[in-house]
């Protein structure tokens, strides 16, 4: 297998996985809040590197849009965005998951004004939680390269037929530079199937013309979005098998719906999502070493949500930690929810308790998570209810 | 594992030196991770920057902000007005700061420092102050982590041909210039 290992930035990978990919369309609007990864698509397209159509547009309501026709019309689709662009394309995306279109779009992590701020977490894609999309996290570059290209296999599955956003962590991931290992564009083009074999195309010239957009009342419209939920059931293995073909072909694996590391024997286990569990491997190593039973859970599947097999990785800890880099406003750690309703009907469920960190890029480094173990520890089934959510290094000073 | 800080401004190059930094010690055959962080609204001249970097034999997997360097480099003192660029540096840690001024303060004796006049060279090598370079040869010279050939092999894959002499003369002068 022909491959390349460079000093890469995020951006960059995600770029070249795009490209390799031959993507037919990609449609973004290059200000703030972008990233660099459809500026380097644009180089490519400019190069003459990238043989698909850039289109650069006036907003990312309009780059959903563009993509949502292309790939109604066969075409292999991307886009990105972040924090408030992904907001503004809320409502097309809705559309494009309800239209079962599949494209592949990044989401890259950033919190949500106000006040103003560039810095990481996960308060953007989480609000986009309920429009349909598959959603992947991933800790590392090499993580997000690889996935990218996943993510066309995954979506165009034709027992699946989604789109994926892949999410990664601002700055943190889009902005820093690692060694990554790329390989080459046939065998990436391959993997994917090469080009889309779409399922249906908006053709005017075909023999049975299709519509999208239509009407429908109450006698059909829950009928389509029982089919999405049935579509996120079947993404579940498609997802799994997409990663194991993948560690086959090009020997990469960073986990299927989940990754769960150290958590046989233990008794506290931490759930996280996107470049934090990198942080949290090297702190459950140190903590090992001290010989303190602690795990880490990865989700790389946000959506279809895992329970299932949260609830089996889970199954032996007597408490569960959830780091929150996002608020449902007036309910708390969405995360920490989801993981407590996978549980709350488990045999001899684990306590969770939900710590809401690293909101607006706030520091979760090794000490920060020791600090969340020793917490962790302390709490018992008879304990929690009493316990409230931990805000993590809140700065008291400013609030009281 | 050995960590880097950087501690420059908006503007001049602090990021592409922790970029090069990495990319010096990958072609050594060591691993590496270089991030910035830009704080107060991002990329805008002028504003306080810092650029990390790690360099391990092993996978960087650690992402947190660098507390406790082994390495500072200092790109403008007119910085330490508003950045404690001595935060957490490991005792007998090293610094290397960008002055025209002999004598510089250090609040603390353990610390090896390193002054080097890099704008004035970069200008010299240049025509321009940025001195990211003179800073990465004076990094090579100072700390042996990465070596001179790497340097230029870094340098030559990283520009564009007419800024490649340049930002070598400038990386060169440096390293010559530094005394131990």
């Amino acid at each position: 297998m022909g491959k390349t290992v460079k000093v890469m930035e995020g951006s960059m990978a995600v770029a070249n996985a795009i490209r390799s990919c031959k993507t037919d369309v990609i449609a973004a609007y290059p200000i703030s809040p972008q990233t660099h990864i459809v500026e380097y698509l644009s180089d490519f397209a400019a190069n003459g590197e990238l043989n698909g159509k850039y289109i650069n547009v006036d907003s990312e309501f309009s780059a959903s849009s563009f993509v949502y026709g292309a790939s109604a019309t066969g075409a292999r689709s991307y886009t990105a965005s972040s924090s408030q662009g992904l907001l503004l394309m809320t409502e097309v995306l809705y559309n494009i998951a309800g239209s079962r279109l599949p494209l592949v779009m990044t989401g890259v992590n950033r919190t949500v004004s106000p006040p103003i701020s560039i810095q990481p977490d996960h308060q953007d894609t989480m609000t986009l939680r309920d429009v349909g999309f598959i959603q992947l996290h991933v800790e590392s570059i090499q993580e997000a390269y690889d996935t990218h290209i996943q993510a066309f296999r995954i979506a165009e599955d034709h027992n699946v037929l989604l789109p994926v956003m892949v999410c990664m962590d601002g700055w943190i991931l889009t902005h820093a530079y690692e060694p990554v290992t790329i390989f080459d564009d046939a065998d990436v083009y391959k993997f994917v199937g090469g080009p889309i074999k779409p399922y249906q195309k908006m053709d005017p010239f075909d023999e049975k013309p299709v519509n999208y957009g239509c009407y429908a009342d109450e006698d059909k419209l829950m009928e389509f979005k029982y089919l999405i939920m049935e579509a996120h059931k079947n993404a579940e293995k498609v997802i799994e098998d997409v990663a194991l073909e993948y560690k086959e072909t090009f020997g990469h694996f960073a986990g299927g719906l989940i990754d769960a590391y150290r958590t046989e024997d233990a008794d506290v286990i931490l759930v996280g999502m996107g470049s934090v569990t990198g942080t949290i491997r090297c702190a459950v190593d140190e903590l090992r070493a001290e010989g303190k039973k602690v795990g880490l859970l990865k989700i790389r599947s946000f959506r279809p949500f895992p329970g299932r097999q949260i609830a089996a990785a889970c199954a032996g800890a007597r408490v569960v930690g959830v780091i929150d880099k996002a608020l449902s406003l007036g309910y708390g750690g969405v995360l920490g929810a989801e993981v407590k309703e996978a549980l709350c009907n488990q045999k001899n469920a684990p306590a969770v308790k939900d710590y809401i960190a690293g909101i607006g890029g706030k520091e979760v480094n090794r000490a920060v998570i020791k600090d969340i173990f020793a917490d962790a520890e302390k709490v018992t089934k008879e304990n929690i209810l009493d316990q409230e959510v931990m805000y993590v290094n809140l700065n008291r000073q400013f609030v009281e | 594992m050995k960590e880097i800080r950087i501690h420059g401004r908006g503007g001049q190059g602090s990021v592409v030196l922790a970029e090069m930094l990495g990319i010096a010690a990958f072609m050594e055959g060591k691993y590496c991770l270089a991030f910035p962080y830009l704080g107060g609204g991002g990329e805008r001249r002028g504003a306080p920057v810092q650029g990390f970097a790690r360099i391990d034999d092993q996978p960087v997997k650690v992402r947190e902000k660098i507390q406790n360097p082994d390495y500072v480099i200092i790109q403008d003192t007119s910085i330490m007005d508003v950045v404690d660029v001595f935060h957490g540096i490991r005792e007998n840690g090293t610094v290397i700061v960008n002055t025209s001024e002999k004598e510089f303060k250090c609040p603390r004796s353990d610390l090896k420092v390193v002054a080097v006049d890099a704008s004035r060279i970069a200008m010299e090598a240049l025509g321009r102050p940025i001195m990211n370079t003179a800073l990465l040869g004076a990094f090579a010279k100072v700390t042996g982590e990465i070596s001179i050939e790497s340097v230029e092999a870094t340098i030559r894959g990283r520009f564009e041909d007419e800024l490649i002499d340049g930002n070598l003369k400038a990386a060169l002068d440096t390293y010559n210039a530094v005394q131990l």
